[in-house]
């Protein structure tokens, strides 16, 4: 077989220009930027109704008080987990990483591929066992029942004695390898591969988003996977990094953790920021306000990112100095953000509004997470948190900036290039239904639960006292209409595949300057055979 | 796109004959090696599951040799690409150079895990819990005379330093028996540090399992890293085969690069590792 493939290779290299290789070739050894990208697109679908599957399970359950349909709290917990790493590493970043920064970015910068197409192959082929082994972990003995942050005592063998825990640490190192390696390449790509013309000053917004995204991706996920390997050598091999018997300190996970854990919620959200960025621009017919101040108010998130991790741990013992500068830092990240939220409401000001699908997921993103976001400041009180930490009231936090934002970017990004991608426009009429339903059932869902939080519910419990029903029981509501939604979403695909609507090259007129609308619709398989020059 | 070639440390050789499309970058063919590695890589860690759990180890056995088989198809290919005319151009050289220095500080903030970990307990022993006094290492931990063996790892890390730039002098100079035996007496020293290193596991005061925290950091950090000698070692031993082959020019040896690249990184980690382990962190010298 390997030989075969090489034969292909030699002959390959003068006439391969525009048909594409066989159907095993293409989808399973593709060393393509756009079929990558798509398999990627795919997969976060796929794992997305798993992970929407999983949070409507956990809606029944606290529709009212009492337990409904699970067994007790483990296979709550086990569940719960599941969905937030299902969310976060195989919908999530999938969708906006692999998926639109796969098929975007080479062609933003005007390169014909990614920098190393078969590890870019590989990225995408690892989280394949790696969400093998984190849904079969719901199925085997009890699941993985710590939460999506493994904290030990929690996360050990004492508590999760079964193989599910294991399985589920090595999906995330499998993953993490992924984003690794992922992360090299684009940022490679970005450095080496832009057209002639193209300079950092003059890259789309995506780009940087990106590249920023890379770099923490590079920089934060092998402290994760070195968590996770003390974590799996305490449970297995009789070691003693987080076991206080043997001398260790579960604390000491905590900061590894969120040393990953903060720059992670980055990695989620400034590829969103990148996408709506771009989509107000079009949409509003004007170019992108202050778009220095946008580029590096993306790197400053990025950079004061790393240098705020314990704000996730105000109340796990460390000293009040500490949280004094975890508190004071934390509040600075509101400072790039408000120049990034001042500068879209900057864009659309005075401009021609043109309220389809995409845009209007992108002022609903620029809505939702500010939402989210002034929740953050409010969250990153150390008093405060005191009082709301490991309640509903963070559950809400979270959810707005990540399944309101993150999930709002994935959406956007969607609507508007799917045209490209595919070749085909999708329904105009579906797609702000579509939009309408899912934003009035987030906001249901997750609205409710600041409420929740400051009353005082606490997250990670499958039953509550009877005071909070009424907020569950809208909550849960919220939560069916935002599942309808998603469902909804996939018709909106089938259809725009039924339809065959034609989109042109530039669908979206003047506003649209990105490369991506300089090619046609769907691009060619090689993109830029003759590298474009940028003014 | 400024090119500045001279940092890279390769001209533009007027003779390097042109790329077979209008851009110089490298369109890879698709190649089975990616899909094969990522399973094997998946059944290898199942395998440990299994493993522990169950007492099965084919499963371990089977992502074992299919991920050492697929990482060694695939840089054969790589290394067959490299010969092609027109395949690896400057720029191609250059993004590799992006990717092996990117690769090397992904690997660094593995290793700040394990420091941090360390850290943790030997600068806040009242980090450990259950001491009844709060000093670093632990009541009871004997180490290594880091003026032992650890030192002697250590000099031999150094001048394997010294002898793999020998080699890449020697390599840039055309003189083809001075790289060779520079390159042999590296890996020699690599696979010398790695006998050291078992032969210390071997006398170690302490256990590793249930032994307690000083043994886990002690064992996680320097394990890893003799894992990584290891994996340079390899390197460096593919690179020798490949020089002996008569694939290095003095302008393009960028595998040599890359391999010397990491052994310096191995080198550097091990430098922390005596400096803030073995010496800092010296209690009382286990008596052998």
């Amino acid at each position: 077989m390997a030989q075969a493939a090489h034969d292909t290779a030699h002959s390959g290299h003068d006439d391969h220009h525009d048909h594409a290789p066989g159907f095993v070739s293409r989808w399973l050894f593709s060393t393509n930027h756009k079929d990558i990208g798509t398999l990627y697109i795919i997969f976060s679908v796929v794992a997305a109704c798993v992970g929407v599957t999983l949070s409507i399970l956990m809606r029944i359950e606290l529709q009212e008080p009492g337990m409904q349909i699970f067994s007790g709290g483990q296979a709550w917990n086990a569940m719960v987990s599941a969905h937030g790493l299902v969310m976060v590493f195989f919908v999530v970043m999938p969708a906006l990483i692999g998926g639109f920064g796969n098929w975007f970015v080479p062609i933003m910068i005007g390169a014909p591929d990614m920098a190393f197409p078969r590890l870019n192959n590989i990225s995408f082929w690892l989280i394949v066992p790696a969400f093998m082994l984190l849904v079969s972990s719901m199925f085997v003995g009890q699941g993985a029942g710590a939460g999506w942050t493994i904290y030990p005592p929690l996360s050990d063998s004492t508590y999760q004695s079964g193989p599910s825990m294991d399985m589920a640490l090595f999906a995330l190192h499998l993953a993490g390898a992924s984003s690794i390696l992922g992360a090299a390449n684009f940022i490679t790509t970005i450095f080496n591969m832009r057209a002639p013309g193209m300079t950092l000053h003059k890259m789309p917004l995506f780009v940087w988003a990106m590249l920023v995204t890379a770099f923490l991706l590079l920089l934060s996920v092998p402290v994760l996977g070195g968590a996770i390997t003390m974590l799996i050598t305490d449970r297995n091999f009789g070691t003693a990094f987080f076991r206080p018997e043997g001398g260790g300190d579960p604390v000491l996970f905590q900061h590894l953790f969120w040393f990953f854990g903060h720059p992670e919620v980055y990695i989620m959200i400034l590829p969103a920021f990148g996408i709506v960025s771009h989509i107000l621009s079009t949409f509003s017919r004007k170019p992108i306000f202050g778009y220095l101040g946008m580029a590096y108010a993306m790197v400053a998130i990025g950079v004061v990112g790393f240098v705020v991790w314990a704000h996730h741990m105000f109340t796990s013992g460390i000293s009040v100095d500490t949280r004094a500068y975890f508190m004071a830092a934390t509040m600075i990240i509101a400072v790039p953000t408000g120049i990034k939220i001042f500068s879209w409401i900057a864009t659309m000001w005075g401009g021609s509004l043109d309220f389809r699908t995409p845009m209007l997921y992108a002022i609903g993103f620029v809505f939702l997470f500010t939402v989210g976001g002034v929740t953050g400041v409010k969250l990153a009180n150390a008093g405060v948190t005191v009082i709301l930490h490991n309640t509903y009231y963070v559950i809400a936090h979270f959810h707005y900036v990540l399944s309101l934002g993150a999930v709002f970017g994935i959406y956007a990004g969607f609507y508007y290039w799917i045209g490209k991608m595919s070749g085909y426009q999708y329904p105009e009429f579906w797609g702000k239904v579509q939009f309408w339903t899912t934003f009035i059932g987030v906001n249901i869902t997750f609205f409710p639960m600041h409420f929740l939080g400051a009353q005082g519910m606490p997250r990670r419990y499958p039953d509550y006292p009877d005071a909070f029903a009424g907020w569950n029981l809208v909550a849960s509501i919220g939560s069916y209409i935002s599942a309808a939604s998603f469902l909804l979403f996939i018709w909106v695909v089938v259809l725009t595949f039924i339809r065959k609507e034609k989109a042109a090259a530039n669908p979206w007129g003047e506003g649209a300057t990105t490369l991506e609308w300089q090619v046609s619709s769907p691009p060619p398989f090689h993109t830029f055979d003759e590298l474009p020059r940028i003014r | 796109m400024a090119l500045d070639t001279t940092t890279a440390g390769m001209a533009i050789d007027a003779s390097e004959p042109p790329p077979p499309h209008k851009h110089p970058y490298h369109l890879v063919d698709p190649s089975p090696w990616p899909l094969l590695s990522a399973f094997s890589a998946g059944a290898l860690l199942f395998g440990i599951v299994l493993w522990a759990h169950y007492n099965i180890h084919w499963m371990f056995g089977v992502g074992l040799v299919g991920t050492l088989a697929s990482a060694t198809l695939w840089w054969r290919d790589v290394v067959r690409e490299s010969k092609q005319p027109g395949v690896h151009t400057p720029i191609v050289r250059i993004g590799m150079r992006y990717g092996m220095s990117l690769f090397i500080a992904s690997e660094v903030m593995f290793f700040v895990a394990f420091f941090w970990a360390y850290f943790h307990f030997a600068l806040y022993p009242e980090h450990v819990a259950g001491a009844e006094t709060a000093i670093w290492p632990p009541k009871g931990i004997h180490t290594f005379d880091p003026f032992g063996l650890p030192f002697l790892n250590t000099m031999i890390l150094l001048l394997s330093g010294c002898t793999v730039t020998w080699a890449h002098h020697s390599l840039i100079e055309g003189d083809r028996k001075g790289m060779l035996q520079g390159l042999a007496i590296t890996v020699v020293l690599g696979l010398f540090f790695t006998f050291l290193q078992a032969v210390e596991y071997s006398e170690a005061p302490f256990a590793f399992s249930g032994g307690g925290i000083y043994p886990s950091t002690f064992f996680l950090a320097t394990g890893f890293h003799g894992f990584h000698v290891i994996v340079g070692t390899l390197f460096l031993l593919v690179c020798l085969i490949r020089a002996w082959g008569g694939d290095f020019t003095p302008k393009r040896h960028f595998g040599f690069e890359a391999a010397a690249w990491y052994w310096h990184f191995v080198d550097v980690v091990w430098l922390f590792l005596f400096i803030c382990i073995y010496l800092f962190g010296a209690g009382e010298i286990a008596q052998h």
